[in-house]
């Protein structure tokens, strides 16, 4: 059934190894070998993302199920396949995690100077595992790169990070394997039950009310460390502050995005009576997450530690959105995953550039930096009116979709789920007003230059995405209509068999 | 097609100043956009000239789909009505003519092109705001004047009163927007659209919809009216969440007169009429409307009477006439308010171009005892002033006289309690306009000069390219209201504006505006002209009077001079406690929160270190350890077998 008469999936999983390869094989002198380390991973990263382009084109958009499947035969006696594929749900977060690596990589170029071919290689081997963890339709394979990711994170915060890395690379490490570990039992349960780890099969398997209540808390103590929501959230802004930029716009754009993932591919679908029954529950957490993470965020000292706490904020208005069930709600959530991916790596890259000059992350050391870096003002501007939700950029649509999805819930539901309007504005031109605002008072900050043309080499395309995604939220939203449209219906029919059972017994 | 270009020319001349000027020149950038507002401009007389006149046929311009998700679905468009080509007439001209002006008030700044592409973007968003055919686009044109607003304000952003200013604009618009946000998801779980065409055609099917809020149940349309408003007070400065409005005083001149006159505090006066349809049977909200508008209509002109600075008096008289707009939508005279707010947008408009104007004069000094005795000096400056104040005032024939009168009659005539209110706040309202408004005019042009002997040397008339847009606007301040009363408001208004303002069949307002007595009519001149020479004696021939009020009615003065001390009261009971809590939640968060975990953490490495203690070294221990193990084990394997 696949578009393409190749492996695609495979393919963009894998090839990133082989760039791992190509940089082991590079011998000489430290310089050389970190610049070819650096030309290596952006080539590999790039072309990978060129094929990931083929996935955009060929797509197609009105079948809601998998496509580009591919199928192996791994170890048929316990029912385990090798299996790829992506939906409308998976194949934007496909493409988020290719185009963001190349983005990464160039933003490491100068300001990771020892070990470079080592940090090259995280990447890459990053890149395998968030694309293989997106594409898999394998439980099981779906779990191999689900942990997997840890282990380039893991070293990626603890090797090139901050003063406190070891602590905070303990601290993500832990805290997420002690969530994941509770999902391998549950998989196991399904697995006993099933017969099989195929993803598409579980999703027609029902689970008795009884069971699904454990498997969903086990399934809710992985994916609610990884979104982060309230309170197994503090993991997230030790490990962002501790985080080289690279890591931080990964660790932002794309891993918080499997905890919501996960809750889309397996707690809804596959758990809709206890999905349905915990949704006051999940509703309670995120309007904790939106309030409580923003008022944080108002009164942190440390630009990363504040966007940190924002994301927080923003997830918070995706879980919402996802256990609203309905089409808008998980529309939205889907879309405010993506274009928080965007704009929260552009806000950390924001960061990364000023701390590459200055080699502080202390709000108090700036001020007035308008003047010296206009370019560098405007970009900050967009970014940060993108994290606010102006309608226009990439913020909006997905935030106002998941109020519409949650007012069909409750009013106020709505309303409180999106005070981070006010909220969000509030920390963020607070923000942008110590930073850039004002006249410089200090001497290191008079020098200051703007944006290098790689930075505007990294920033413009975000820019152009942040702004896409803003007037034309369809051509993406187009990607996965028809996939929630089936997924909503899925939910429905299967609350409506539990139901009617209910009333046999009756 | 037309209003296309109308509406885009602004965007395409902001994103040419903002990428291109800069590396060009402030001249460069000054004639693109320049350029890009008289095409609109011309545009868009054009296109209101073609509907109103030429009996073109109303109708919208798509030009894309946006958002959708399921039924969920919005597209960019453009409506082609009378109500959206009389704001673009008005708003291509008016800011056509402040962009003029802009480059002789703005010549010394240092980043020309950065205002001016400011400018553009600000009155696009406006367009955008006032062409939107469905809820959510004018939200993206709302929102977006405030982002402009936020830009404009804050422009000289090494001042901190400034960013603080544009900060407080944008937050507290935020509020009100929150609640618009929550109305636009209620209005299309009412009627599954958002769509203008779709909700107004299902007016009647939900006439009887309850809704469930707050522990009780409401019709919808008044939870949808109220919601709507609560987001037009934010934008139109009504009270409560007026507090932004005289800051925004920080930003440039023209800005000012871009945002009290033409385009984003109108924005909620606009949704009021755009929402006509809907609200006029939501009797409840409108009330409400009513009864927000006439207080803040007299709360903002008590506030004027006693302020200084000559921006602060024209900008609370901005914030009071909006009341006023209001008072008239709330009692179901969308059309009394619209023709106000477009004969306001003019006369505003001249006025603060004229204080503008002043400011050039004075060196920049904004404080009217700082000014005075400098008529004879700016004559044009002067006169345009008093052109402006007699339209602001009510005085026959200037545009205002027909366009306030309209709304106090209209406010009479609905014989309900909140419009009675209305009547009565507008009418001392318009005694205390009139007052404050010649108040400031002979504090600044009358009396000993009270500037320094440097700073008048230096009084001069303004440039030709800043009176000339003074002269225009003055063209409109006088004769609007003239030229366009019958229409808009005779007994064929649906001549002019089709069915851009739909009403109920019970409402009668505008014929029953025709049978007011005449005390009515009359009355809001005469206390006007009241007014005038009030302020005649006060400032002008007895100037010891004030001062001595000033002093025997202290704690009243204090309390209009503190403009009634919201700013003092919101900071006590939001800002502060706001970032109190934000501080105390991150103490609990990294003492509590993030504390179990390192808790946890820390408790299994203590206890690790008791575990050590056990591994010895001796294998003579762990050999009778063992020993001690597998005869337990053994024994009660016998045991239990």
């Amino acid at each position: 059934m696949s578009q393409v008469d190749f492996p695609i999936l495979s393919l963009l999983t894998f090839l990133p190894l082989v760039g791992v390869a190509v940089i082991l094989s590079v011998r000489g002198e430290d310089a050389v070998v970190a610049s070819n380390a650096r030309w290596a991973a952006l080539w590999t990263s790039m072309i990978i993302f060129l094929i990931s382009l083929l996935l955009w084109v060929k797509f197609d958009q009105s079948n809601p199920g998998f496509q580009f499947i591919e199928t192996a035969e791994w170890l048929p006696q316990v029912g385990l396949t090798y299996k790829m594929g992506v939906d409308g749900i998976s194949v934007l977060f496909v493409m988020l995690s290719t185009a963001l690596v190349p983005i990464c990589i160039l933003a490491s170029w100068e300001s990771i100077t020892v070990r470079v071919r080592e940090y090259m290689i995280a990447f890459l081997v990053l890149e395998t595992m968030m694309v293989g963890m997106f594409s898999a339709l394998d439980f099981m394979v779906f779990y191999i790169f689900f942990e997997g990711v840890l282990i380039p994170m893991y070293l990626i915060i603890g090797i090139w990070g901050g003063p406190r890395r070891v602590y905070a690379a303990l601290k993500f490490f832990l805290y997420t394997l002690a969530g994941s570990l509770l999902m391998l039992i549950a998989l196991l349960a399904m697995w006993d039950k099933a017969g099989t780890t195929d993803i598409v099969t579980l999703m027609h398997t029902t689970f008795s009310p009884q069971v699904q209540t454990w498997l969903f808390l086990a399934f809710f103590a992985s994916f609610a460390v990884k979104v982060p929501m309230w309170p197994l959230h503090t993991w997230l802004p030790d490990a962002h502050v501790e985080a080289p930029t690279g890591g931080s716009v990964i660790l932002a754009g794309v891993l918080l995005k499997m905890g919501a993932y996960g809750f889309l591919r397996f707690s809804v679908p596959m758990l809709p009576d206890a999905s349905a029954k915990f949704a006051p529950f999940i509703y309670a957490l995120s309007i904790v997450a939106v309030i409580y993470t923003a008022l944080v965020a108002l009164a942190q000292t440390d630009m990363k530690k504040l966007i940190a706490y924002s994301s927080v904020a923003h997830m918070g208005v995706v879980t919402i959105g996802i256990f609203t069930f309905n089409a808008q709600g998980i529309s939205g959530a889907l879309f405010q995953m993506l274009s928080h991916g965007v704009v929260a790596g552009s806000l950390f890259l924001c960061v990364g550039v000023v701390y590459d000059r200055i080699h502080t992350r202390e709000i108090a050391r700036y001020g007035g930096l308008a003047d010296r870096m206009p370019a560098y003002a405007l970009a900050f501007m967009l970014f940060m009116m993108a994290s606010v939700g102006l309608p226009g950029t990439a913020g909006f649509a997905g935030e106002f979709l998941v109020l519409v999805g949650a007012f069909k819930v409750s009013f106020w539901l709505a309303l409180l789920g999106s005070a981070g309007m006010i909220l969000g504005a509030i920390y963020m031109l607070y923000l942008y007003r110590r930073i850039i605002f004002g006249s410089i008072t200090r001497a290191d900050l008079r020098g200051i230059l703007d944006l290098s043309p790689r930075e505007i080499a990294i920033f413009a395309p975000l820019a152009v995405v942040t702004l896409w995604m803003g007037v034309y939220p369809s051509s993406f939203t187009n990607f996965f209509e028809a996939s929630v449209a089936a997924m909503v219906e899925h939910h429905q029919a299967a609350l409506a068999v539990t139901s009617k059972l209910a009333g046999v017994i009756r | 097609m037309l209003l296309a270009i109308a509406v885009m020319a602004p965007l395409f001349g902001s994103i040419f100043a903002l990428f291109i000027g800069r590396i060009l020149g402030d001249r460069t950038a000054q004639a693109a956009t320049i350029a890009c507002m008289v095409l609109a401009a011309i545009c868009g007389m054009t296109s209101f000239v073609e509907l109103i006149y030429g009996g073109a046929a109303p109708g919208v311009v798509s030009l894309g789909s946006w958002v959708s998700a399921s039924d969920f679905h919005v597209d960019w468009a453009l409506r082609f009505d009378a109500l959206s080509v009389s704001m673009v007439a008005m708003v291509t001209c008016v800011a056509s003519l402040i962009h003029i002006y802009s480059v002789g008030y703005m010549s010394h700044d240092k980043t020309i092109w950065r205002f001016f592409s400011y400018l553009s973007l600000f009155t696009f968003a406006m367009l955008m705001l006032v062409t939107a055919d469905n809820l959510l686009q004018l939200f993206f044109g709302w929102e977006g004047v405030g982002l402009a607003s936020y830009l404009l304000i804050g422009y000289w952003y090494d001042r901190p009163s400034a960013c603080v200013a544009a900060m407080k604009a944008f937050i507290v618009n935020r509020v009100g927007d929150l609640f618009f946000a929550v109305g636009i998801a209620l209005v299309f779980v009412t009627f599954g659209s958002i769509e203008f065409t779709d909700i107004f055609a299902a007016i009647q099917r939900h006439q009887s919809d309850m809704y469930h809020v707050l522990g009780a149940d409401f019709r919808v349309y008044e939870v949808i009216g109220v919601l709507l408003f609560l987001g037009a007070m934010g934008k139109s400065a009504q009270l409560g969440l007026h507090v932004w409005l005289p800051d925004a005083m920080e930003g440039p001149t023209p800005v000012s007169a871009l945002i009290h006159a033409a385009t984003m505090v109108t924005a909620g006066v606009f949704l009021m009429s755009r929402m006509s349809p809907l609200m006029d049977y939501a009797p409840g909200a409108l009330g409400f409307v009513t009864v927000v508008g006439g207080s803040t209509a007299l709360f903002a002109a008590t506030v004027a009477c006693t302020q200084n600075d000559i921006k602060r008096v024209i900008a609370y008289s901005t914030c009071s006439q909006l009341g006023y707009m209001f008072v008239a939508a709330g009692v179901g005279a969308y059309q009394a308010s619209m023709f106000h707010l477009l004969t306001h947008a003019f006369f505003k408009a001249l006025l603060f171009l004229g204080a503008g104007s002043v400011i050039h004069a004075m060196s920049d000094e904004q404080d009217m005892r700082r000014m005075g005795g400098i008529w004879k000096l700016i004559p044009i400056t002067y006169v345009m002033f008093w052109i402006g104040n007699l339209a602001l005032a009510g005085v026959p024939p200037f545009a205002g006289f027909y366009s306030k009168d309209a709304i106090l009659e209209a406010a009479w005539a609905s014989h309900s309690l909140s419009g009675h209110y209305g009547f009565w706040c507008g009418l001392i309202a318009a005694f205390l306009t009139a007052f404050y408004s010649w108040r400031l005019m002979i504090m600044t042009f009358h009396g000993a000069p009270r500037a320094d002997r440097n700073t008048m040397e230096h009084v001069h008339e303004s440039p030709w390219v800043m009176v000339v847009p003074l002269l225009l606007l003055s063209v409109g301040a006088v004769f609007t209201g003239y030229a366009f009363h019958e229409q808009i408001l005779g007994a064929d208004w649906r001549e002019y504006w089709g069915t851009a303002i739909q009403i109920a069949p019970t409402n009668h307002v505008l014929l029953r505006m025709e049978e007011v007595s005449s005390l009515v009519t009359f009355a809001p001149t005469v206390l006007g002209l009241a007014g005038i020479a009030l302020a005649y004696v006060f400032y002008m021939f007895k100037p010891e009077i004030p001062v001595m009020i000033a002093e025997k009615f202290g704690p009243i003065y204090r309390f209009s001079y503190n403009k009634w001390y919201f700013d003092e009261l919101y900071a006590a009971i939001f800002v502060r406690p706001t970032l109190w809590l934000a501080k105390a939640l991150w103490q609990v968060d990294a003492d509590i929160v993030d504390g179990m975990p390192n808790g946890v953490a820390a408790l299994t490495t203590s206890g690790a270190q008791q575990i050590i203690k056990i591994q010895t070294g001796s294998i003579a221990t762990y050999a009778f350890v063992m020993l001690i193990g597998v005869v337990g084990l053994v024994g009660s394997f016998l045991i239990f077998r």
